[in-house]
């Protein structure tokens, strides 16, 4: 997957863990919690679904790599290499 | 036979768990030994009618996309539509003490502003306390955090109420819809049950709990989770102190190192040989509260009697007792229901009253079959004619009546004396003393329907899903 494509990943992940919030306007370099409202319950969630639609396992000591788009990005590169983007289906 | 998690128990917890546990891949089996899912919040056929166990409604109604909710997220979280439900939302509810030679009723709604405006018309001094505990009471998400020593519930009502006879009215509510202790609930326990009930409230799915229950088994099927029915858990194989697997009622071995458990702690407990429980594993004890319920099936709606209330918890003095009564059944308190006045989708094919008093298991269980039925008619009919002094009378209009009690609640669901808000010793981690064996549902420290999905769901993140990911 493109860098591109990992930030649309983690949005559409994101879209249906909080479908109310406005998604178009976040910003790479600023920490998700302070853009939209996600507890850490929400967060795990995130976690989930990332290993449910890619396989990828983040371990807990990781999770601070997680709190930025561009952290995402970052560290999701080279765990997706040669994966394609999962639609989201039915949660 | 080989399966990567074991789910004891097809109550609200095992399913939401095994459902949770199908969606990430895990091979699960669920078993139950009943013939039918749902454990304590089921169904069953009686005459050509059918009728819910459990406790009359959801508690912590919200309306969808407020994700905050529990009700919400957890239902994201097992991929259920909110929408399938189709929940009606109660009228309002009332509080019922005699105090001073009068009925004192408070009346909440869903969301806290019908119990302001009513501890404001009552209570007026004390509107600012209860704005203040409201804003004391610690999110759902730090309530687990809480220490095991944190204030109970009375503490807590003290500390922010003065007036005796409102504190022990807030209680009421909260004790039979979730008090696993005598006397007083835990301040977790608390702190859930009163953002559940008074700041979100109650609803009904329309066709009852079947409708929650049919969604999630649809669900656990379409995930690829096996759920067994009529075959529970005989017993669980141990070796150096973690599971190893079980052995099912029907004799067959089951090899499986992950086992997670809705049949209640002292429960799950039994189903490991005595010389394999390791010296720690104490048992922990079995509740002492237990039910006796009445559901009246009525000629008219209750609402044409009188009886606008969803919900109607009473009590015949300034002082709540919840404890395990001296006798058959303790009629001072109770809990009537009449689930015609939730709005619904689907209005009930007749009028039915459900009401619900504390009983004493031993004395049920003791009897002999003869006396029992006799004596579950009799604790009845005291117990409506006590609930007649704060509602309207609604036996003169009763057409047909089935009676429940702890030795009913004990043989189709497996909690020892019906204790159906469990052991008031809980494990809010889920742990056992047994590796690979954890405990969720009721004994894991969550209660209610809602409460029981999260901690399924919850306890499968932790203990099944997240905990293997970090291992490898």
């Amino acid at each position: 997957m493109s860098r591109e494509e990992i930030v649309t990943a983690v949005k559409d992940i994101i879209a249906s863990i909080a479908p109310d919030e406005d998604l178009s306007e976040l910003a790479l370099d600023v920490k998700l919690r302070e853009q939209i409202e996600l507890d850490s319950m929400d967060f795990l969630d995130i976690v989930m679904e990332l290993r449910k639609r890619y396989g990828v396992q983040v371990p807990e000591a990781d999770y601070p790599r997680l709190a930025t788009l561009a952290g995402c990005v970052e560290y999701l590169e080279p765990k997706l290499a040669g994966r394609e983007p999962q639609p989201a289906g039915r949660l | 036979m080989r399966c990567d998690v074991l789910v004891i128990g097809a109550g609200m917890s095992g399913l939401a768990a095994a459902i949770r546990l199908a969606q990430f891949g895990r091979s699960v089996l669920l078993a139950e030994r009943h013939t039918l899912w749902g454990g304590l919040n089921s169904f069953y056929k009686l005459a050509g009618r059918r009728f819910d166990t459990g406790l009359h409604a959801l508690t912590n109604y919200a309306a969808p996309g407020s994700r905050r909710s529990p009700l919400v997220r957890v239902l994201r979280q097992l991929g259920i539509d909110q929408g399938e439900l189709r929940l009606g939302e109660q009228g309002h509810s009332e509080i019922a003490f005699r105090a001073g030679g009068e009925t004192v009723r408070l009346r909440f709604a869903n969301g806290p502003e019908l119990l302001r405006s009513e501890v404001a018309r009552l209570f007026p001094s004390e509107l600012a306390g209860l704005d203040a505990l409201i804003a004391a009471l610690p999110p759902y998400s730090a309530v687990d955090r809480l220490s095991q020593d944190a204030p109970s519930a009375r503490a807590i009502l003290e500390r922010h109420l003065r007036e005796p006879l409102l504190r022990e009215m807030l209680l009421e509510p909260l004790a039979f819809y979730g008090g696993s202790r005598e006397g007083d609930l835990d301040g977790c326990d608390f702190a859930v049950l009163f953002r559940s009930i008074y700041l979100e409230g109650f609803a009904r799915p329309a066709g009852g709990i079947k409708t929650l229950l049919d969604l999630l088994v649809r669900r656990l099927r379409a995930a690829g989770g096996e759920l067994r029915t009529g075959c529970g858990v005989r017993r669980l194989r141990v070796e150096a102190g973690a599971v190893r697997g079980a052995v099912l009622d029907d004799g067959r071995e089951l090899e499986c190192d992950l086992v997670l458990s809705c049949a209640g702690a002292p429960e799950t407990l039994r189903l490991v040989d005595p010389a394999e429980r390791p010296a720690s594993a104490s048992l922990a004890r079995v509740g002492a509260l237990s039910f006796l319920e009445s559901i009246s099936v009525l000629d008219r709606e209750p609402a044409a009697l009188g009886l606008d209330a969803t919900m109607t918890f009473f009590n015949d003095s300034p002082r709540f007792e919840y404890a395990r009564p001296r006798e058959a059944v303790d009629t001072r308190s109770g809990v009537v229901c009449a689930p015609n006045n939730y709005a619904s989708a689907e209005p009930l094919p007749e009028g039915l009253v459900r009401l619900t008093v504390l009983a004493d298991p031993a004395r049920w269980k003791a009897l002999p079959e003869e006396a029992y039925r006799a004596e579950k008619e009799t604790a009845a009919d005291r117990a409506l004619a006590s609930a007649a002094r704060f509602i309207p009378d609604i036996r003169p209009h009763t057409v047909f009546r089935d009676v429940f009690t702890p030795r009913t609640i004990e043989q189709f669901t497996g909690r020892i004396d019906g204790a159906v808000y469990g052991s008031p010793d809980k494990s809010r981690d889920g742990r056992t003393a047994l590796a690979g064996l954890y405990l969720i549902g009721t004994d894991q420290g969550l209660v209610g329907v809602v409460g029981a999905l999260v901690s399924g769901v919850a306890m499968a993140d932790r203990h099944a899903l997240l905990a293997r990911s970090e291992a490898r």
